[in-house]
């Protein structure tokens, strides 16, 4: 086990060399990432870890890749992706222009999601989807729109229990294992670098989807990036969190209502 | 040795359990007192269902308040606490939980190794651990944790289990100090403050 101390040691390293602010994320999570690393690229002992990421910025990529988590799916929860379809789209869709906001998207499984559900409305050419993320590695793979063909079984399970009814197959082409989505997708998404610790507004939205990237921080800085949240929300436009993350007992609650068992909340005031 | 063991204070009980852990767990819950001196937390591998009725259902076998963890709750005595499906379940040092939705572990999420682990990290000694029946080798390395912090583990008498494998794993691992039939966990539970 690796103790606290010597944690903040490697994190104020981050913070002054490179400006990556990792003090706010859960601690318990991270270390268990940190450790994670420490086994998998073998270094004989916290020190060596500390020493690399100090001296090698090619390393810090990998680093930063590694004690984030990427692990992502599409359609998941797909009882979540049915509200959107049922009582959130139709809503958006009254509205000239629709921008959507995944904050912390890693590898875009779900803003690929998003863009077939729009697609389906018939909203997909008056969107357009704003997918960022502090790692710029997994960025690459939202632009590429490729996804592991061994996921689409289950992929198209949760497809089809979230009220989707065409062939899923159909968008996107199979190529060596990969899953390729069609363009038609892809164009409707910008692609850029934010880091939600650090990095402020930068547009106003209609939908922010959020979803599981909240309970790596703390309460503090969890605090500061639903304020950044709410004000990048124009009046009555939405915010969706993960399925056990909250509102309630945050700063921002009383600006919010929730809309029903899924983690939607209407912005009120 | 042994009277040392059960002076020892409790802050944390952790239950572990896979295949065949539901049934104990019907058991064995409404055999434990109102208002339990420490919280449980109850790490259980299942589907991913999405419902909380597994939460309503071990809530009306217990006198005691049982929910399913959502991120950031603060751990609180008399309370029983449910890991949510499809997330590892941590601890934080100023005793509230978090959520973790990484790469699962033994072929779990949650694991329940992941959350073992975290809690004898920060309750150290007051840590106790049970593993109960499983057809998996998750909860060992978990044990071992706890063990090494000092704190207490037990696991279900694996002859008593549906599903021996677990608690045996854990139990050849040297790392168990209390092999306990239901009735057994059921007393341990209640003598610990």
């Amino acid at each position: 086990m690796i103790d606290d101390e010597n944690i903040d040691l490697l994190l104020t390293d981050l913070f002054d060399l490179y400006g990556y602010d990792f003090t706010s994320y859960s601690r318990a999570s991270l270390k268990r990432r940190i450790e994670r690393l420490c086994l998998l690229d073998k270094f004989p002992s916290f020190a060596e870890l500390r020493y690399r990421v100090k001296n090698d910025p090619d390393y810090l990529k990998r680093f930063v890749e590694e004690i984030t988590v990427n692990v992502t799916e599409m359609f998941r929860d797909p009882s979540f992706y049915k509200a959107l379809r049922e009582d959130i789209l139709p809503v958006l869709g009254t509205k000239p222009f629709i921008r959507i906001w995944h904050a912390g998207c890693s590898t875009g499984e779900e803003v690929f999601s998003m863009a077939i559900l729009l697609k389906e409305a018939g909203l997909l050419r008056k969107s357009l989807l704003y997918a960022t993320d502090l790692n710029p590695t997994v960025l690459e793979k939202v632009r590429k729109g490729i996804f592991p063909l061994s996921q689409m079984k289950q992929y198209s399970e949760s497809y089809i229990a979230s009220g989707g009814s065409r062939d899923f197959s159909g968008y996107y082409t199979a190529n060596y294992g990969q899953a390729k989505f069609d363009r038609e997708l892809a164009e409707k998404i910008i692609i850029s670098t934010h880091n939600l610790v650090s990095d402020s507004s930068f547009n106003e939205f209609d939908l922010i989807l959020c979803r599981n990237v909240l309970i790596y921080f703390d309460k503090e800085l969890q605090d500061r990036v639903l304020k950044l949240f709410d004000a990048s929300l124009a009046p009555l436009s939405y915010l969706a969190l993960g399925t056990k993350e909250t509102l309630k007992f945050s700063v921002v609650q009383n600006k919010f209502k929730q809309l029903n068992r899924e983690k939607i909340w209407k912005k009120i005031m | 040795m042994e009277e040392n063991h059960v002076a020892r204070h409790c802050g944390l009980l952790l239950i572990g359990g896979s295949a065949g852990s539901l049934e104990v767990l019907f058991k064995l819950l409404p055999r434990l007192k109102a208002d339990l001196p420490f919280p449980v937390v109850l790490v259980l591998h299942r589907r991913n269902s999405g419902d909380s009725s597994l939460t309503e259902l071990l809530g009306s076998k217990t006198l005691n308040k049982t929910v399913e963890v959502e991120d950031k709750d603060p751990i609180v005595p008399g309370c029983i606490y449910l890991a949510p499906a499809d997330y590892h379940l941590l601890i934080e040092n100023d005793h509230t939980f978090s959520l973790d939705y990484s790469e699962k572990i033994n072929f779990s999420r949650p694991s329940i190794d992941v959350t073992f682990e975290s809690a004898a990290d920060v309750f150290g000694a007051a840590t106790t651990g049970i593993i109960l029946s499983g057809a998996n080798e998750d909860g060992t390395n978990g044990l071992v944790s706890i063990k090494r912090a000092g704190g207490r583990t037990v696991a279900q008498q694996p002859d008593t289990a549906q599903m021996p494998f677990m608690p045996q794993h854990a139990i050849t691992a040297g790392t168990v100090d209390y092999t306990l039939d239901i009735a057994g966990l059921a007393g341990f539970i209640n003598g610990l403050e």
